[in-house]
């Protein structure tokens, strides 16, 4: 496995992995396969993607220590960049411009009165910065500091499943399975972090944590 | 000796013609490209309605494609996607089927399927149909006001609001244990509401009788509330004193009232109610008070606050 992890090829073989889901997306969408409400199916669908790469993203830390692989690393920040690119196209294209045609207005009103566009529209706003400072680059200027505000993701995959939970009508089975991979993932944390304190919380190299 | 006579065959009895020819076809077919089998089949068990007059109380909207209209269905007993009840509910049977009509009445009612389609002559109605996930569509439906039931089993004085029960069974149901919802649905409407017009037993769309996962065999719809009102798949309708007990009420009061009326001034809870999308558009358009209905139903809220009766 490990020899499958440092193979140059593995990164670019993700990434198009990552790409799947919007090409099926763009296929469908050519082929008029996107159902009675085709808004509504992309608006979904991308949220989907969204959530479930935040939780792979999350589960990258877990995985390493459990399979006692650390080069899985190398693959976090790719994951987490698509979580955000999934929900660049759940929000911006399908929610600003499909469905509210960037009436400013109507935005405004929904992000404000209406609890699961509030959470939902807060964890993408909170998600910004983090896409922003995935670099190297920022990792060296930011230093311990990167560390911190990338904890961030603990909370924006939280408001994630609320946003979910909010927003369906009865069904809740979905919202309450990524509610309880979260759970699961950030009680590994806990775990972890009451295991070994000095050892775990020690950066092997900048910017990299747990 | 009794000849058995032609008559003596029911209506259910009569092999759907849709189906026939599917059979012939797909056997034709069969034998040939395995990917045959890989293609959607559509077999229709629905049946061509004849003799169905046009109303006056159809909309001049353009009516949806049928496609649409069966394939994106709130129907949770086939499935919490709107995709699922066209593929769940598929071998749904609705032959033998029992309307039992009953309560505050002179005269209780027990109907079988065939008549069902008796119960007065059939007219084709095109209605705007507003569901309140803020979604519409037109459909050409095909019944008879609910009022000529109820004129038959004649209400008594007692009599003031009608109870609604849909089909429920977990055995040929099983989707439905994941509802979310207390089943079986239930819905109501006050006596007024109900021997309103508008208000229509239906018991086909699109000249042919209902498929599965539109509520077959026999449904309410009631064009100026949220589509919730208009309960699928009728087993029992019961005239009753006190405001009846309705599912989506019952599961989220906050959320989902029993006058239900489409008023684009009062929103839902989580989401504004002051547009909707109309399934094949693609920007959304303003939401009517009534869902434009109001010329004939605002009467009877007069006085009534709206807001605090959603």
């Amino acid at each position: 496995m490990k020899r499958v992890l440092q193979s140059r090829w593995s990164k670019p073989v993700l990434f198009l992995l990552c790409l799947v889901p919007v090409f099926l997306l763009g296929w469908r969408a050519y082929q008029g396969h996107l159902g009675a409400n085709p808004i509504e199916f992309v608006t979904h669908s991308t949220g989907d993607w969204t959530i479930r790469f935040l939780m792979i993203t999350l589960s990258i830390t877990p995985l390493r220590m459990i399979l006692h692989q650390p080069a899985l690393l190398r693959f976090r920040r790719m994951l987490g960049l698509f979580a955000f690119f999934y929900v660049f196209l759940h929000f911006v294209i399908t929610y600003l411009w499909f469905d509210k045609f960037f009436d400013i207005h109507e935005i405004a009103k929904d992000i404000v009165k209406r609890p699961f566009i509030t959470v939902g529209f807060a964890a993408f706003v909170l998600l910004i910065p983090l896409a922003i400072t995935s670099t190297d680059g920022w990792q060296r200027r930011l230093g311990r500091r990167w560390q911190t505000l990338h904890r961030a993701i603990y909370f924006i995959a939280l408001l994630g499943v609320i946003h979910y939970y909010w927003l369906v009508k009865s069904d809740v089975r979905l919202p309450l399975m990524y509610g309880a991979i979260f759970a699961v993932l950030m009680l590994y944390r806990f775990w972890m972090w009451s295991q070994k304190p000095s050892a775990v919380r020690k950066p092997q190299t900048a910017g990299v944590a747990g | 000796m009794l000849i058995r006579r032609a008559l003596d065959l029911r209506y259910s009895d009569i092999t759907p013609k849709q189906t026939y020819l599917d059979r012939r076809s797909f056997l034709a077919a069969g034998s040939a490209a395995l990917g045959a089998l890989a293609l959607p089949f559509s077999a229709r068990a629905t049946t061509k309605l004849d003799n169905v007059a046009k109303s006056p109380l159809s909309t001049t909207e353009k009516p949806n494609t049928r496609d649409d209209v069966t394939h994106y269905n709130n129907y949770y007993e086939f499935g919490t996607a709107k995709e699922q009840p066209a593929d769940l509910a598929k071998n749904f049977k609705t032959s033998p089927w029992t309307l039992k009509v009953g309560g505050e009445v002179a005269k209780p009612k027990t109907l079988d399927l065939d008549s069902l389609y008796k119960i007065a002559p059939l007219e084709e109605r095109i209605y705007r149909h507003r569901c309140v996930e803020a979604w519409s569509i037109v459909v050409p439906w095909i019944g008879v006001s609910l009022s000529e039931l109820l004129k038959q089993v004649q209400p008594t004085p007692k009599a003031k609001y009608v109870a609604f029960e849909s089909y429920y069974d977990l055995k040929t149901e099983p989707a439905a244990r994941y509802a979310g919802i207390p089943l079986p649905y239930t819905e109501g409407l006050r006596l007024d509401e109900a021997m309103h017009p508008l208000t229509m037993l239906t018991v086909g769309m699109y000249g042919e009788t209902l498929p599965p996962q539109d509520g077959a065999p026999i449904r309410l719809t009631v064009p100026w509330k949220y589509g919730f009102k208009s309960i699928k798949s009728l087993i029992k309708i019961t005239l009753v004193e006190k405001q009846p007990t309705t599912t989506w009420q019952s599961s989220v009061p906050n959320e989902y009232g029993f006058y239900a009326n489409v008023n684009p001034q009062v929103d839902h809870p989580r989401w504004s109610q002051a547009s909707e999308r109309r399934l094949g558009e693609f920007r959304k358009r303003p939401t009517l008070m009534f869902n434009g209905y109001g010329d004939q139903v605002a009467s009877l809220y007069n006085g009534m606050d709206l807001r605090r009766n959603y």
